[in-house]
Parts: C-alpha cells; sequence; structure tokens
C-alpha cells in the first residue's frame, strides 16, 4: 500500500469534486457562450461556481476569473498590476526571494523590459515582515508581490499585515495563495489583498484550473487573446467541469478546515517529532508559523534523489529540494534563501500530509526515513569525514 | 520509477562493492559536496591486477548505480583495463543514463582513474599525466543552469 506524502505537489480527487464534475461532461455539456439552453445550462453553472468561490474568499463574483491554474494566474497578476504601473511611470516591484518559479521567473520577464526587482531576504525560518515590506516600498513601486504560504518549507506569511502596509502605501498587493487556499482561512477584503491566485488541484480538485481574484479597479492584461470569455480577460472556452470540480473541492475543503488542520497539526507535529532524533537534522521553516501539512528536514552527509528512491521503494511518495530531482544543477532556491548551503541543501525531504493520512502512516515513515538516512550515512564518503572529525558537521 | 533502467535501480538498491578498504594501495576521490555527489574509491591491487575494489558515494541514484557499476567492471581486471575504463562503458552496462546523468558515469570513471594515480604515485610509478583529466574537465558543476 502507498502512502502518499506529496500533497504539495498535487493532491488525489476528493470523491465530491469528481462528482461534481461528471454531469458536465456528458449532460450539460453545451458551451456558456452558446445561446441556445444547452449552453445556457453551462452558462449557469459557470456564474454559479463563480459565485461559490468568491464568496470563499470574500469577494465579488466578477473579481473572480478562472486561469488554466496556478501558473497563469501568477503571470497574469503580476503582468497587469505591472502594465498599470507602467501607465503611471511606476516600474519597480517588491517581492521575496522564496516564491514559486511562477512569480520568479514572471519577475525576471519584466525585469528584462525594464523593471526594477527588490526581492526581499528571509531569515532562517523563511518569514517576511510587513517592516521588510514597508522599507522596501518607494513612490515608483506598483506591486508588492508575497506568497501566501511556501510551497517548499510550509512558512506562512503575515499576510493581512502586508496588505494593510501596501493599502496605506498605495500598491498593489498579490499573494500566490496555491499552497494556502482550502488549508487556511483567508478573506481577501478584510486583508487588503488586491490580487491571489490559488490552483484547484492543491485542495482535491481537478489539475488544469485555478481562479484570479483581482480587485474592482484592478485592469487585467490579457494573456490569452481570442473570444469574450471571461469578461474579455482570458480568451478560451470555460472549462466548465474542471471549475465545477474547483468549487466542489473548495466548498469542501473549506468547511472541514478546522478540522484538517486540527488533523493535519497533530498529525506533522508527530513526524516533527519523530524526524528530529534522526541526528545532524534540521526542520526547514518556522516550527509553528507553517502549513498545518507541511514538513521539511535536511539530513546532512546524504543526497535527497537517493533518500527519495528508496523511501519510493517502501512504498512512500514524497518529494525534495536537491538539484538531482529537479534537473537543474542548484539545489532549492528556498533552501538557499534561508542560508542553508548547497551542501546540506542537497540532502532535503519534503514530506506534506493530507487529512487521509493515518498517524500508523506517520509512525511507518519516520522508521523508513530513520532507516534510509542510516543506511545512505553509511555509504557516504561525506558521512565518514563527518563522523571521524575529519570534516565539521554543518548541523550540530 | 521509469526515470532509471532496471539496471540502474538494480545496482542503486543493491551496490557492489560498498565500503572500505583499510590497507588500500590506492584511494581516490572525485566530485563535491556542492555539487551533490563525492566517490570516493578503494583498490587493492596485487600482481598488476585489481585484487579487490569498494567504494563509498554521497550522491543521487545514478552515482551510486554508477560507482558499483564501475567497481564491477574492473574488478579483476589488470591495471592496464581499469586505467582504460571510460564512462560510456559504465553507460552501457547499466542500459544507459538520462541525459542530465551521464556526468556521474564520468565522475565513476574519474574517481577510478584518481585512485590508480594515487597507486602510482605512492610506489613511484611512472605515467603520464595526460591519462589523468582533472575534475574539472567533466565541467558538470560549471555548465550554465538552464
Amino acid at each position: 500500500m502507498g502512502i502518499y506524502l506529496d500533497n504539495a505537489a498535487t493532491t488525489k480527487m476528493s470523491r465530491t469534486a469528481i462528482n461534481a464534475m461528471l454531469p458536465y461532461m456528458d449532460g450539460i455539456y453545451g458551451n456558456p457562450s452558446s445561446l441556445h439552453s444547452a449552453g445556457q445550462a453551462a452558462n449557469e453553472a459557470l456564474t454559479d461556481a463563480r459565485g461559490r468561490i468568491a464568496k470563499l474568499l470574500g469577494c465579488e463574483a466578477r473579481e473572480i476569473t478562472f486561469p488554466s491554474g496556478g501558473s497563469e494566474a501568477d503571470n497574469q497578476a503580476i503582468v497587469s498590476a505591472a502594465r498599470m504601473g507602467e501607465r503611471k511611470g511606476k516600474r519597480h516591484i517588491v517581492s521575496t526571494a522564496i516564491e514559486h518559479h511562477a512569480v520568479l521567473h514572471t519577475l525576471n520577464a519584466l525585469q528584462k523590459q525594464g523593471f526594477e526587482i527588490t526581492l526581499l531576504d528571509v531569515p532562517e525560518n523563511g518569514y517576511v515582515t510587513s517592516e521588510q515590506v514597508r522599507d522596501a516600498i518607494r513612490p515608483d513601486t506598483c506591486l508588492v508581490t508575497v506568497m501566501y504560504a511556501n510551497n517548499e518549507i510550509g512558512t506562512v506569511q503575515p499576510i493581512a499585515e502586508i496588505g494593510a502596509v501596501c493599502r496605506e502605501r498605495g500598491v498593489l498587493f498579490h499573494t500566490d495563495a496555491v499552497q494556502a487556499v482550502g488549508h487556511l482561512v483567508i478573506d481577501v477584503k478584510a486583508q487588503n489583498i488586491d490580487l491571489l491566485s490559488l490552483s484547484a488541484h492543491k485542495f482535491h480538485g481537478p489539475k488544469g484550473i485555478g481562479a484570479l481574484y483581482a480587485r474592482k479597479g484592478v485592469l487585467l492584461t490579457n494573456l490569452i487573446e481570442g473570444g469574450a470569455q471571461e469578461r474579455g480577460k482570458r480568451a478560451g472556452t470555460e472549462n466548465i467541469p474542471a471549475i465545477m470540480g474547483m468549487a466542489a473541492a473548495m466548498e469542501e475543503a473549506c468547511s472541514n478546515l478546522g478540522a484538517n488542520a486540527a488533523k493535519l497539526t497533530a498529525l506533522r507535529d508527530r513526524l516533527i517529532a519523530g524526524l528530529s532524533e534522526i541526528p545532524h537534522s534540521i526542520l526547514n521553516g518556522d516550527p509553528l508559523q507553517r502549513l498545518p501539512g507541511n514538513v521539511n528536514f535536511c539530513f546532512e552527509g546524504i543526497e535527497g534523489e537517493s533518500l527519495l528512491l528508496l523511501l519510493d521503494d517502501k512504498g512512500i511518495a514524497a518529494s525534495s529540494g536537491s538539484a538531482c530531482t529537479s534537473g537543474s544543477l542548484d539545489p532549492s532556491h528556498v533552501l538557499l534563501a534561508i542560508g542553508r548551503v548547497h551542501d546540506i541543501a542537497h540532502g532535503s525531504l519534503r514530506l506534506s500530509l493530507s487529512e487521509e493520512n493515518t498517524e500508523e502512516e506517520i509512525d511507518y515513515t519516520i522508521g523508513a526515513v530513520k532507516e534510509v538516512v542510516a543506511y545512505l550515512r553509511s555509504i557516504s564518503p561525506i558521512w565518514r569525514d563527518l563522523v571521524s572529525g575529519k570534516k565539521e558537521f554543518l548541523i550540530k | 520509477m521509469a526515470l532509471y533502467s532496471e539496471k540502474v535501480m538494480d545496482h542503486f538498491r543493491n551496490p557492489r562493492n560498498v565500503g572500505v578498504i583499510e590497507d588500500a594501495d590506492g584511494i581516490g576521490e572525485v566530485g563535491n559536496a556542492k555539487c551533490g555527489d563525492i566517490m570516493k574509491i578503494y583498490l587493492k591491487i596485487e600482481n598488476d591486477t585489481i585484487a579487490d575494489v569498494k567504494f563509498e558515494t554521497f550522491g543521487c541514484g545514478s552515482a551510486i548505480a554508477s560507482s558499483s557499476m564501475a567497481t564491477e567492471l574492473i574488478k579483476g581486471k589488470p591495471v592496464s583495463e581499469a586505467l582504460a575504463l571510460t564512462n560510456q562503458a559504465v553507460v552501457e552496462a547499466l542500459d544507459g543514463l538520462p541525459a542530465h546523468k551521464l556526468h556521474c558515469s564520468v565522475l565513476a570513471e574519474e574517481a577510478i582513474k584518481s585512485a590508480l594515480k594515487d597507486y602510482y604515485d605512492r610506489n613511484g610509478i611512472a605515467y603520464d599525466h595526460g591519462q589523468f583529466p582533472d575534475c574539472e574537465s567533466c565541467g558538470h558543476c560549471h555548465a550554465e543552469t538552464t
């Protein structure tokens, strides 16, 4: 039996979400843009889903559009804010060093177009403060974009405080909430969020669909030109089944949010306590200010990919920030940003839980990780040097 | 996982010749922790033959499998054959490696050459320095990040 601990990568779809999609595949399959009844039935469903998602975020239906997922939402949010700023001669954007690549690479592209980007450093716990944001905002700043919760180390940022600073300074505030929606309480109005990205498959919804909240008055720039769907802001026939699945999954996740968070936090802390017993290991991210389901460790003297492969052999699906697992040469930019040196960052392990995981699975995983880490250390020349005192441990 | 051939997974899961030779005649260590892989090879040489070989590796699945296969390929062979081992031979014996993992096989070849060089140095045996390219020649750690 497999133990799936990679829910930050993607989740299993819930039965509720699947059931919500099915009628829109062979029953109500019309194109919402069509005038006939079949089309209008689909259009009604679309309107209904938009309203339900808006309600869960605390905004109006007209402030929600449906992009293909988190990456597209991040791209469109940032480009839109940049274009709005540009028109007023504002070409400076504030973000953080630990954003998702969907944000960082969009910022890189804007930088090549003449925008100035300030990436805030983060301390070891990965926590950005509103003071840092306040200090970084300049008269020509057009956007602050800070992720709600980090996908690797789980750190949850002080979004309401950052939102308040941005509102006070008259700067647009975007948050990539892909890891947060369905797991943390969000209210875009109360938190002064102007733009928010979310992705359905992170909360047991379908892949290939997300939502972008853009506060009334924030003018979206089209990334995809074509028909007049989504009030002209996102061309392409709406993916009705996926949108219905997303709305159902989001309602389900949000209505069970408190109970799920309590269960996940208990499992998470059990896992953290167990893995902390491994000598020369360190928890990445803040121990408390983190997503209920996120656990991320570095183990000195071993490399992450071999750890993942051996855990997979034991039926455990996990993830790592090691370079070898990403296909790039550098380990995770997030781990480097919180001060983990390359040698340590290569030996990272992320375990991301869902409410379906059990205590038995957590205990089995603790045992399996201990066993695999000990084995890999036993064949590692670095470990030999560390144990023999030839080299100094980087993790005490 | 389909990332690797069955041969690679076999050598990764059940690596041959893992360990240390306390009274080794030659030891070679290549790679660095910053790049995410280090290989260390220990050789016992008798009558100009690789009488025994052991390895320790810090690295990914293909690094461990490449070390294991490389030691298998030289064990019991004359030193001259061990010296002639190429990374291509390691890759072929493993039924291939993904393109971005080829450097692991290069590291295995270099680790063996480095251990043989150490053996020559310890015993005052003359050799052609051109036979021993340094770590830099692999280029892995210096390549552009995509």
